[in-house]
């Protein structure tokens, strides 16, 4: 690094976020590819019902499925209420 | 029986032709018999980066169709003695590569060689399907870049479910990552994803760190595997990478910027 670059250094540190963004990509994906094809039309289709109540954006439900051993997945639901709308 | 081992990426342009000739040359250096065969249909270039493009007469596709035996369609080439050419056919038939045909040229150039490198299209079609399915081992070329990182991470998922190992349920393909196009410089000024980033993410086993570098070029521009520059760093690196392939224990170069003197210090460049 030059004298000059020392003085103009005060830029965001780019490759940090590109990390961030990569292991939250890649893992969503890794999830995605390790579970069964109905997933994201269920994903869907849970939001199409819950629509009817509450109005939500479509990142707010995510639905996985978990092997936590041979005999036995867990199907999770995850499901964020905006705050004025509980109830 | 030769190893087989696909150089792949998914994403295009980092580095995979380039790659799967410099390793492949390196290989025979080392005394090893080895092919290289382009699995690029439609886009051939493996035969360009190795200097013989006036030399194709038959391709992958005669030989699965029938049209030529191997023999016929294998460039050998002039600067080594164990090093060979399965170029690519240049149809437009997409369908041209099917897994019985593939197979049974791969079983025929596992009598004759040592090492088998597949050179994998881009992409995920049929092409790639088809470079990776019959691998013992994987080299995936990476650049630090976020759209080659994920992508290599989609090849890693199709390696470990779409392969002839994870179908037949044998031990799986052997993974190893290569960056290439890595510039320390920008690195050190937070400016690119470092090595300890990509490993962070891909968690497979690094092979190789090549150094951005003006010898890729000028190797492609004459047809020279950059391996054959000894003296590049890019050269160097690949040396360096096959060596770690082959088993040895091999300290990683090119990491770190070179000191620079004060004068550069001061003024920069």
């Amino acid at each position: 690094m030059s004298l000059l670059d020392y003085f103009r250094s005060s830029k965001k540190n780019t490759a940090s976020t590109a990390k961030e963004r990569l292991q939250i990509i890649v893992a969503h994906e890794r999830r995605r590819r390790t579970s069964p094809d109905y997933l994201p039309q269920l994903e869907r289709d849970i939001l199409e019902v819950i629509r009817k109540y509450v109005d939500i954006a479509d990142d707010q439900v995510s639905v996985t499925l978990e092997k936590s051993s041979d005999e036995l997945s867990v199907l999770e639901l995850n499901v964020t209420f905006p705050e004025d709308k509980r109830g | 029986m030769a190893k087989i081992i696909v150089v792949t990426s998914g994403k295009g342009g980092v580095g995979k032709t380039t790659t799967s000739a410099a390793i492949g040359t390196g290989l025979a250096l080392k005394g090893h018999k080895t092919v290289i065969v382009d699995f690029d249909i439609g886009l051939r270039n493996l035969d360009l980066i190795m200097g013989c493009e006036r030399r194709v007469v038959f391709d992958f596709v005669n030989v699965i169709n029938g049209e030529a035996n191997l023999k016929q369609a294998l460039i050998k080439d002039k600067r080594l003695e164990n090093l060979f050419i399965l170029p690519a056919s240049q149809t437009r038939d997409k369908d041209a590569l099917h897994k019985e045909g593939v197979e049974r040229v791969l079983n025929e150039l596992s009598d004759e060689f040592d090492f088998i490198i597949c050179d994998s299209p881009a992409g995920i079609e049929s092409g790639a399907m088809m470079a990776l399915y019959f691998a013992d081992e994987a080299i995936v070329v990476t650049n630090p870049e976020v759209s080659s990182v994920r992508d290599s991470d989609r090849i890693l998922g199709m390696l470990s479910s779409k392969s002839r190992r994870a179908e037949q349920g044998l031990p799986g393909i052997k993974e190893h990552l290569l960056l290439t196009r890595y510039n320390p410089e920008r690195v050190q000024k937070g400016e690119m994803l470092s090595v300890d980033d990509v490993n962070d993410i891909l968690a497979i086993k690094l092979l190789g760190v090549i150094p951005e570098s003006q010898a890729v070029l000028n190797a492609s521009n004459s047809g020279q595997p950059v391996i054959l520059d000894a003296d590049s760093d890019a050269g160097q690196a690949y040396l360096d990478t096959v060596s770690r392939l082959l088993g040895e224990d091999v300290a990683f170069r090119f990491l770190n910027v070179e000191k620079k003197g004060l004068l550069k210090r001061i003024f920069g460049g």
